[in-house]
């Protein structure tokens, strides 16, 4: 059983009332990767109108960003604020998705790699839109100018004070292109490449968010926009001191606390933050379960494995054992999951394969091999009672299901529900189930990231190895339920329960109808 | 769910999700310096003076050297540090003594530091010493000045003139 947890379970909550919100399809929490991205592809095409109309000079920039925000308020005013909101907007998104991350425990094991990447990554954004802020050269630029430089002036890397450029006299434009240059062009170059390096252990990497959140998203940027435009300080006056500043708290949050700490206080902070952020998967370190290994005598090199794989590990390479296939499949343990979506994946875990001795597949879980997945599905199928057997497939990172306590219902919880043959579900029907219902991580929140789009695209025909035509559809049910889902799932059992009786008594009806018919006809 | 409900409830998550990115965005506004108060900058870039003055070479001194090499004057690097006491009616407000920087500490010392002051009049005294060979202030400066609220008050030294320049 589970151990309670009061983040785990909160989140969860807060899934829920999105799910009921948005549907599982649309809910924001599934996507704010992608979300984030979405984000920075406004902030893009809004900075390049803005960039259009920027004069890189310290006494034309304040008044590029004047004639934007109120000569052309209509355009350049809506894309500011655009360029201000997406920004702030993708702020929210990464730390609710660092957030979801650590509350799901989606952050140690094998993803130790997304997580370390990600947290400096949050860096590379936050910086820049710190040189956003600056770019403006207004009261809110000039303090940021300011207290950037006292930052970089306490790392002993900086010889002399950087600090000293913004008094009186001291600015010139070259600086102030410099600073466009990294704004515009040397931190985005820098943020794709990190984004590129924290995605690089995931496939099928989804960067496009879902049209309808990404249009409810946008209208929602517009409406904040007309309604609260983003508007500059007073322009910057070396000679005076920003006194009252409405400071962007997403971005500029540690620069108050120069106020009452020295610089190198707030370096130690911020670094002492990312270096426990960064090291959090190895406290303590959670171990993934054996790599996947590869029987070569029963794999054909189709390669369905490799583009199942979510994470990457599974490569095709020229045979090697003289087999008449081109390619054979190579796991990468370092990088294995441990999923077993490739088992599901595989056309040699079809279940009625070998039926007299071991089954064994082209490629196999050493923690729970196929052979005795079916074993296992075997002896829960012998030990339901009651009239109508349902047996219910989950996974071990859902909704508990030990905690099932329904009569005539047997429980197979495996690793992942990509893991299922769909062969496994037709044996199951073909040995004294009545029905089978598959449950595991909610739609779109598989804890492998594709186990359930997987086995939902098998099971529809759509994705290989599919489920046969010749299996009865009508007494396969799928529910998903996370570990708060409890009552719904049982009550989705019982339902499917009477659906399955309710067949039952029909085909009797059919049958006796079909008998007397016979005695009538002589 | 119905879905002019499920809309309605869009609605509201998207309104409260930009309520938060609009608030955050701007408020609460952050007050760095109060109604009656301004600024001091002190912003000191100056090589001091060596610690150990020059000396004549002897000409044995010099026939050791090789010919390229014998310039007359042996100068050692390192240079004294920097003790700089700004005061406001007589009461320190910014007071440092600053090592070169360098292997040889034979750098240029650059020292920027502020203090927020009350506005309004007061007397302005400075008092510098570059040199370990000089007991007291070798550079000194007093000045009535008269600060208005949010004004920033630099003082730099212009080592080519020897003077303060107070802007």
């Amino acid at each position: 059983m589970k151990t309670f947890n009061p983040i785990r379970r909160g989140y969860l909550a807060l899934e829920e009332w999105f799910n009921i919100s948005f549907g599982g399809e649309l809910n924001p929490l599934y996507h704010l990767g992608s979300l984030a991205f979405f984000f920075f592809w406004v902030v893009l095409v809004s900075g390049i109108y803005l960039f259009v109309f920027f004069d890189t000079s310290v006494s034309g920039a304040y008044k590029s960003v004047e004639y934007l925000t109120h000569d052309q308020w209509y355009l350049g005013g809506v894309m500011r604020s655009l360029h201000r909101y997406a920004s702030d907007a993708a702020i929210v998104t990464i730390i609710l998705h660092m957030f979801r991350e650590f509350a799901l425990d989606r952050y140690r094991g094998f993803r130790w790699f997304s997580w370390f990447t990600g947290v400096p990554t949050l860096w590379f954004v936050v910086t820049l839109g710190i040189t956003g802020y600056w770019l403006v050269w207004d009261e809110l630029g000039l303090y940021v100018a300011i207290f950037s430089a006292r930052l970089m002036d306490a790392l002993p890397i900086v010889s002399g004070s950087m600090a000293r450029n913004f008094l009186e006299g001291q600015m010139t434009d070259r600086f102030f292109t410099l600073m466009g240059f990294l704004h515009l062009l040397g931190q985005p170059v820098i943020l794709i490449f990190a984004l590129w390096i924290h995605v690089k252990r995931l496939s099928h990497v989804e960067i496009s968010c879902p049209r309808g959140l990404a249009l409810g998203s946008f209208i929602a940027l517009m409406a904040l926009s007309l309604y609260m435009p983003a508007v500059s300080h007073a322009p910057a006056d070396l000679s005076k001191v920003p006194a009252n500043l409405k400071i962007d708290w997403f971005y500029l949050n540690i620069y108050p606390l120069l106020d009452i700490w020295d610089a190198w206080d707030v370096w130690l902070l911020t670094i002492g933050i990312t270096f426990f952020m960064m090291i959090m998967p190895w406290l303590p370190p959670k171990k993934t379960g054996a790599a996947a290994v590869v029987h070569l005598d029963e794999c054909n090199g189709c390669g369905q494995c490799a583009d199942d794989c979510p994470f990457d590990a599974i490569t095709m390479q020229q045979r090697t054992d003289g087999a008449r296939w081109e390619y054979e499949v190579v796991v990468a343990d370092n990088l294995c999951a441990a999923c077993g979506i490739c088992v599901g994946s595989c056309h040699s875990s079809n279940i009625f394969r070998y039926k007299d001795k071991t089954l064994e597949t082209g490629i196999d879980m050493p923690q729970f091999p196929v052979d005795e997945v079916r074993s296992k599905t075997a002896e829960v199928i012998s030990s339901i009672e009651g009239d109508t057997k349902i047996l219910v497939f989950g996974c071990n990172h859902a909704y508990d299901l030990k905690q099932i306590n329904e009569p005539g219902v047997g429980i197979m919880s495996l690793i992942c529900t990509g893991m299922i043959p769909p062969s496994l579900v037709e044996y199951a029907l073909k040995n004294g189930v009545d029905g089978v219902l598959l449950t595991g991580c909610r739609n779109g929140d598989c804890f492998y990231r594709y186990g359930n789009i997987w086995m939902d695209k098998r099971f529809d025909g759509d994705r290989k190895p599919v489920l046969r035509e010749r299996a009865d559809r009508s007494r396969i049910e799928v529910f998903r339920a996370a570990e708060t889902d409890g009552k719904k799932l049982t009550t989705k059992i019982n339902e499917f329960r009477q659906h399955l009786e309710s067949l039952d008594s029909q085909a009797n009806v059919t049958q006796h109808d079909a008998a007397t018919q016979e005695v009538q006809n002589g | 769910m119905d879905k002019v409900m499920r809309i309605f409830l869009q609605a509201i998550n998207f309104t409260v999700f930009m309520g938060v990115v609009g608030y955050f965005s701007i408020y609460p506004e952050f007050k760095y310096l109060q109604d009656d108060e301004a600024m001091i900058t002190l912003a000191i870039k100056h090589a001091s003076q060596r610690q150990k003055e020059c000396r004549k070479m002897s000409p044995e001194e010099l026939a050791k050297l090789p010919p390229n090499m014998r310039v007359g004057m042996d100068c050692p690097r390192e240079r004294s540090p920097l003790d700089i006491d700004v005061a406001l009616d007589g009461k320190s407000v910014i007071a440092k003594n600053i090592e070169s920087p360098g292997l040889h500490k034979d750098q240029t010392i650059d020292i920027f530091e502020s203090i927020k002051v009350k506005a309004g009049k007061h007397m302005l005294s400075i008092k510098m010493n570059d040199s370990v060979r000089v007991k007291g202030p070798t550079f000194t400066h007093e000045q009535d000045i008269a600060l208005e609220p949010a004004q920033l008050l630099v003082i730099q030294f212009d080592t080519a003139a020897g003077k303060f320049i107070i802007d």
